[in-house]
């Protein structure tokens, strides 16, 4: 174990009255009286640390180093994809010709930003089978919200007022809380026995108040539904609509496409599928894919060429208008742009085979050691569960999880997909090497025989990290949420 | 492959091991029907060096502010970024980690999310601040919808001075939801004052205003309080977070809810994102609020740490009774502004406040000296104003243009009645030489 790399100062606790970091020029006009009235002025100035340079990097570097990312290791977080991130599409996205263009600026100078948009939406449109895809959505669940508002506003348009969006029971929980967002009762859709959606139940929801299905293929257990093309059909049968949870994108590209697949409205996760950092949980960039069908209500506004220009097209009359200021994670999408023009169609493709490889490899080491609650392949991840080691030595997913912790690794995703008990939803993604994976199975076999031999360590599990279990209920009970002096 | 590790040899390996003699048969379970039988269809993949090329001929052909001095506003502005905010967060451990979930190895980002919490809430005077929201436009909408949540009226008016693309998002936001969306209008750059009780009502579930305002005026935000609390309505305030340097923060004039636009905190204009939002509010809306919130706490030896909290108002755990359905946030973004409020700390916010307000307060006067320009508001203004020319916008940028000068954006795009008005924004980066040529500039339109 490291030494403690931080003193547990908050940097409002370093410092001292009268430090700075910071470094301005002075004035350089003629100063003035504001003519602000009295009661606009503030009189107490806020209370923001006062440290100078060096601390300041000291405390943030001391930070840093509490974090586990994907540069530290292994990070298998099922639904997540945490693939390695290229240092070079966040050198690009840096440029000053990217980075420092004002978003009001006239068109003219933006060409090549618009250009880069441009054919990063034909890329999209090619990747997934869509015909037009918007960049504004900043992340996942805004791409959701902008699909689901499509499919209202398409049915609106022709006149009809459909109230539900159905949803399968393994979905993520961003799908239901969508749909009640754009305002939709929401319907579960129950399972089959091999992890897809239940046509059986799906037919008896079916009928004329349903808007739409949001489904994720492969779905959140990994497993790829083939009853796609028939649930496509059984839906467009009633007029609704399918939606494309884009989250899974990594296990199909070259071998399907959601547009192939029947969907009509998909999103993408640029910070997933390609390859875009998650910055301790945003900033994200969530694309929208669309069919012919829905394009006249895409937000406003689409780049397009007229042969010798790019220019913003706010000519959308049906359009929903926008769903956030200017034109979403620029920065982003610049990343993630940068990422398919170096891998090509034939890079993607072999990022799906070895996403689904590692995956399965995976899957099949563990699975003489762990319960698999659905046993054929997988696509790019995978969904065991802790239920053995619950019933047989009281030790829990949770336990297990934090146990991992002291073998170095981020944990997969736990408790779930819902309909799985003690889940532990496990996504290699394509950039772990066979010796990294190798390790993770060793880990894993190793938890599983203390979990026989010694169950009592592995629930005062971790040992190793900076600090132990954290108590999450006192902390909702008694909420502490910002610093105060003297306490 | 440079980010694919398994060779040929390693694929065998795995295959045998999984019982399958080629990768196709994981595919296998793919229907026919659904297949994409032909390759996809984009460019070569390029090496290393030839995709620096070609971002960097795309990158080259715009007009970044190193090229163009920059006077435009409308919610993004060229303030200065310490480099110190660049160089930490090129720290991979903040960058290539995932939403904090696992507290024991995500500390890092936790604490920087207490510290941001702790920020926000100094500089807007609230009670309690979530972890980020997407941009501003995307946070007031969410705090308007928490506020027909928490009075159950379905009425919401909003300042035709807010921002009007947030005021698109807004009606994007809450059409949906059947709420009312009714707009105040606004007199001399400032929301009219008179006959507020026409459009703020008993069914009004929030009175929505931003100070300054788009235009970069200051709003009577007392009256407007008063006019919103009269009815029990709440009172939200979208706030350029630089100008809370100087400005006196909205919860010292009763404000519910505090959100706002944060990429003036240290982040690149990015052509309008990422940069993030933040929402602040008082504590009784504290169960209401959308999105992740950090909380502190101890370990099981009593040792302090900060865990994720509060989370049963969220998607992954209420599903469909969620606040809202936001995951992902713009948390990377909250730690620059973490970083650079830590960098300017209250005197070095002031002081950028007040280079704003002074130069702008230059520029102000200097451009009302020129022939064929008005300074359309009278209103006092921060660092944003908005001029009137007797010439067409066009070619008032025209000009501009090619003397490396960039201001706006043209008003009439947004307001009918602001043809030929152009918002100029000014922030601590401008010298007065800049701004001399700036006037100089509009000297020439009229010249």
């Amino acid at each position: 174990m490291i030494k403690n790399p931080w003193n547990e100062k908050l940097i409002f606790e370093l410092g001292a009255p009268g430090r700075q970091a910071f470094s301005l020029p002075a004035s350089d006009v003629p100063e003035v009286d504001l003519d602000w009235p009295e009661n606009m002025r503030r009189e107490k100035a806020p209370g923001l640390p006062e440290v100078s340079e060096p601390e300041l990097v000291r405390h943030f570097t001391a930070l840093s180093r509490l974090n586990h990312g994907v540069d530290t290791d292994f990070y298998p977080l099922g639904s997540c994809t945490m693939k390695y991130n290229p240092k070079v599409d966040e050198a690009l996205a840096a440029l000053p010709g990217f980075a420092g263009i004002h978003p009001y600026l006239p068109e003219e100078l933006v060409q090549g930003a618009l250009q880069l948009i441009y054919e990063m939406e034909a890329y999209l449109a090619e990747i997934s089978g869509m015909d037009r895809v918007t960049m504004q959505p900043a992340a996942g669940a805004h791409g959701e919200l902008t699909g689901i508002l499509l499919v209202r506003a398409y049915h609106r348009c022709r006149g009809e007022n459909r109230t539900r969006i159905l949803v399968p029971d393994s979905a993520h929980g961003t799908n239901p809380a969508t749909a009640a967002m754009a305002g939709y009762q929401v319907v579960s859709v129950p399972s089959d026995q091999r992890g897809g959606v239940d046509v059986a139940a799906l037919e008896k929801l079916l009928d004329e108040r349903v808007a739409g299905l949001m489904l994720t293929n492969p779905n959140t257990l990994g497993l790829f539904d083939e009853n796609i093309h028939i649930i496509a059909d059984m839906v467009h049968k009633v007029g609704g609509l399918l939606y494309y949870d884009g989250a899974n994108t990594n296990a199909i590209m070259g071998y399907t496409r959601p547009g192939n697949m029947g969907f009509d409205v998909v999103h993408f996760n640029l910070h997933k599928t390609f390859a875009t950092p998650h910055g301790g949980g945003g900033p994200g960039a969530g694309p929208v894919g669309v069919k012919k069908d829905l394009v006249p209500f895409l937000p406003v506004p689409l780049v397009d060429f007229d042969g010798k220009r790019y220019y913003f097209n706010y000519d959308l009359p049906h359009s929903i208008g926008k769903v956030r200021s200017f034109y979403g994670n620029f920065g982003v999408v610049v990343k993630a742009y940068a990422y398919i023009r170096s891998l090509g169609a034939e890079g993607l493709k072999q990022v799906s085979r070895d996403a689904v490889l590692n995956a399965n490899y995976l899957m099949a080491h563990l699975k003489k050691y762990f319960y698999l609650p659905y046993d054929r392949f997988c696509k790019h991840e995978f969904v065991i569960s802790g239920k053995w080691q619950k019933e047989r030595n009281g030790v829990k997913t949770l336990d297990m999880a934090k146990r991992l912790l002291d073998y170095g690794f981020h944990p997969p995703t736990i408790y779930f997909p819902l309909i799985v008990e003690e889940a532990m939803m496990i996504e290699p993604t394509e950039t772990e090497s066979k010796e990294t994976l190798d390790r993770f199975i060793d880990a894993m076999i190793r938890i599983a025989r203390e979990a026989e031999e010694e169950p009592e360590k592995i629930k005062g599990a971790p040992y190793t990290t900076y600090i132990g279990r954290l108590d999450e209920v006192a902390a909702a009970r008694k909420p502490e949420l910002r610093w105060r002096a003297g306490k | 492959m440079r980010y694919l590790p398994n060779t040929i040899d390693d694929r065998q390996k795995m295959m045998a091991d999984i019982g399958i003699s080629s990768v196709e048969e994981l595919f296998a379970d793919i229907p026919e029907q659904v297949r994409l039988k032909r390759e996809l269809n984009l460019p070569e993949a390029l090496a290393e060096p030839e995709l620096v090329r070609h971002l960097e001929d795309l990158a080259g052909k715009n007009g970044d502010t190193s090229r163009y001095t920059c006077f435009l506003g409308g919610g993004y502005y060229d303030h200065y970024i310490p480099a110190v905010i660049p160089a930490l967060l090129s720290r991979s451990e903040f960058y290539t980690a995932y939403t904090p979930y696992q507290a024991e190895i995500s500390q890092g980002t936790l604490a920087a999310i207490y510290e941001f919490q702790t920020m926000i809430c100094e500089l807007t005077g609230m009670d309690v601040a979530n972890a980020s929201m997407y941009d501003g436009a995307t946070a007031l909408a969410e705090a308007a919808a928490v506020a027909t949540g928490a009075t159950r009226r379905q009425r919401v008016v909003v300042s035709r001075t807010v921002h009007p693309e947030y005021r698109q998002v807004l009606k994007t936001y809450l059409e949906p939801r059947g709420v009312e969306l009714v707009e105040l209008p606004f007199t001399n750059g400032v929301t009219t004052g008179d006959n507020l009780d026409r459009y703020i009502n008993r069914q009004t579930a929030a009175v929505l205003v931003q100070q300054p305002n788009f235009f970069g005026c200051l709003e009577d935000v007392y009256s407007l309080q008063r006019a919103a609390s009269g009815v029990g309505a709440l009172f939200i305030v979208s706030a350029d977070p630089i100008s809370l340097g100087l400005l006196k923060p909205p919860g010292e004039y009763g404000a519910s809810i505090v959100v706002g636009e944060g990429q003036s905190l240290g982040l690149p204009l990015n052509f309008g994102g990422p940069g993030f939002g933040y929402f602040a509010a008082r504590e009784e809306f504290l169960r209401r609020i959308p999105g992740r919130v950090v909380g502190a706490t101890s370990d099981t030896r009593g040792r302090r740490g900060y865990v994720l909290t509060l989370q049963a108002r969220e998607q992954h755990i209420r599903r469909e009774k969620a606040t809202s359905n936001i995951c992902s946030n713009q948390a990377l973004c909250a730690l620059a502004a973490t970083i650079y409020l830590s960098a300017m700390g209250p005197a070095g916010l002031r002081r950028v406040a007040g280079l704003c307000a002074q130069k702008a307060a230059y520029a102000k006067k200097r451009l009302a000296a020129v022939k064929g320009i008005t300074v359309a508001f009278n209103a006092p203004s921060f660092k944003e104003f908005v001029i009137k020319s007797e010439y067409p916008v066009t070619l008032v940028q025209g000009v501009l243009l090619r003397r490396g000068l960039v201001a706006g954006p043209d008003l009439g795009r947004f307001y009918p009645e602001l043809s030929n008005h152009l918002l100029v924004a000014v922030t601590e980066k401008r010298t007065k030489e800049e701004i001399d040529r700036l006037a100089e500039a509009l000297e020439e339109v009229a010249g």
